[in-house]
């Protein structure tokens, strides 16, 4: 059966499209057919992370609309058969989603793929809320400090209200994803850790994203980083996190420093 | 010495405990707030309907505030009452 999965947080640049990208194609990379959708309208980027930019002909808004089919708007990606795109449209009318247009598109994607994950635009307006509304499980990206956390908390209570799945009762299931983590910083207790951040969410933890210098490099060559360099750290802890989605039990490995050669050292580069 | 000694202690603890202490109080206020949005409007409203029953009073003079704390929470309800308040409640009698 389909799942509909929404990544949001409430808080802009904690790292929603590069973990919807990589999610996408890890679950992908399984063999499960997937769909990244983007939901922010007006201000699209997943094409971009997905390098897809030049493909986009139709979007969201004209499948909504009805002025295209969705077969005619969905791309495929060219790296992964079973791995799709449904790209926003650039108008800057806000009202261009409705809840009926969303709805309807939703119903049809689940009978065509097995993962529909909806990129959240940031915020807590109507885009973020549209993006949410059908959702079955929720992924929660938070970065280590205070005003991530702060706003992934007001989201959880939005998933947990304002949901199709809240009104009738039920329970979306939440995970939370913590990225651009730094092992060393929270250990000498200059960065909140995963037990601070989880005792105060109260949300089971999906997976640790260490801080790493993959993540850009994916994304300025356009390829979800679990592609790009699947044997990276950051790679490997969303892999594992997409092992998680598929209901599967994966060790949770908090990513630990990578060595520093002796020349990065001499000359002060950052490690991964 | 001692002071030095307890400055070295507090500068290898970070900053995280305090980032950790502010956002529980935080969020347990932000938690109380969503659950009943709008708790204090409606407290004040009702208590002005009460008050000005027996008093006139400037509905732009009654403040209440709501402290949430761990083991008890405050409500504070400040009402400022004009003068010769009493003359009018005689009148109105």
């Amino acid at each position: 059966m389909a799942k509909v999965l929404v990544v949001t947080s409430g808080k802009g640049g904690v790292g929603k499209t590069t973990s919807t990208a990589a999610l996408g194609a890890a679950l992908a990379q399984r063999g499960e057919k997937v769909v990244v959708v983007d939901f922010d309208v007006g201000l699209r980027n997943l094409d971009l992370i997905m390098g897809a930019e030049r493909r986009v002909v139709f979007d969201l808004i004209n499948v909504a609309q009805g002025v295209a089919k969705l077969s005619q708007a969905l791309i495929r990606d060219k790296r992964l058969e079973s791995l799709w795109l449904l790209p926003a449209s650039q108008t800057r009318d806000k009202d261009a989603l409705t809840d009926e247009g969303v709805r309807d598109i939703i119903a049809d994607l689940r009978t065509k793929f097995d993962w529909i994950i909806c990129d959240s635009p940031a915020g807590i307006e109507r885009g973020a809320t549209l993006a949410m509304r059908y959702a079955d499980e929720a992924v929660v990206v938070t970065n280590p400090e205070v005003s991530s956390v702060r706003d992934a908390d007001r989201i959880i209570g939005m998933l947990d209200s304002k949901t199709v799945k809240a009104e009738q009762g039920e329970q979306i299931k939440k995970h939370v994803l913590i990225t651009r983590y730094d092992t060393s910083r929270a250990a000498r207790g200059e960065m909140l850790n995963i037990d601070d951040i989880l005792e105060i969410l109260a949300v089971p933890l999906l997976g640790i994203i260490p801080e790493s210098q993959d993540v850009l490099k994916a994304s300025n060559v356009g390829s979800p980083v679990t592609l790009n360099n699947a044997g990276s750290q950051p790679a490997r802890a969303y892999i594992d996190a997409a092992r998680r989605l598929s209901g599967e039990t994966v060790d949770m490995v908090v990513p630990t420093e990578q060595r520093r050669g002796f020349m990065d050292r001499l000359l002060g580069r950052r490690a991964a | 010495m001692s002071m030095n000694l307890l400055n070295l202690l507090r500068r290898r603890t970070g900053s995280a405990p305090v980032a950790r202490e502010r956002l529980q109080i935080l969020l347990a206020h932000e938690r109380g707030l969503r659950s009943q949005p709008d708790l204090l409007g409606i407290l004040r409203e009702e208590i002005l309907a009460v008050v000005s029953r027996h008093v006139v009073l400037d509905p732009e003079k009654v403040i209440v505030r709501m402290d949430r704390g761990d083991a008890v929470s405050t409500l504070e309800v400040d009402i400022e009452i004009p003068n010769g308040f009493e003359k009018r409640l005689k009148v109105a009698s």
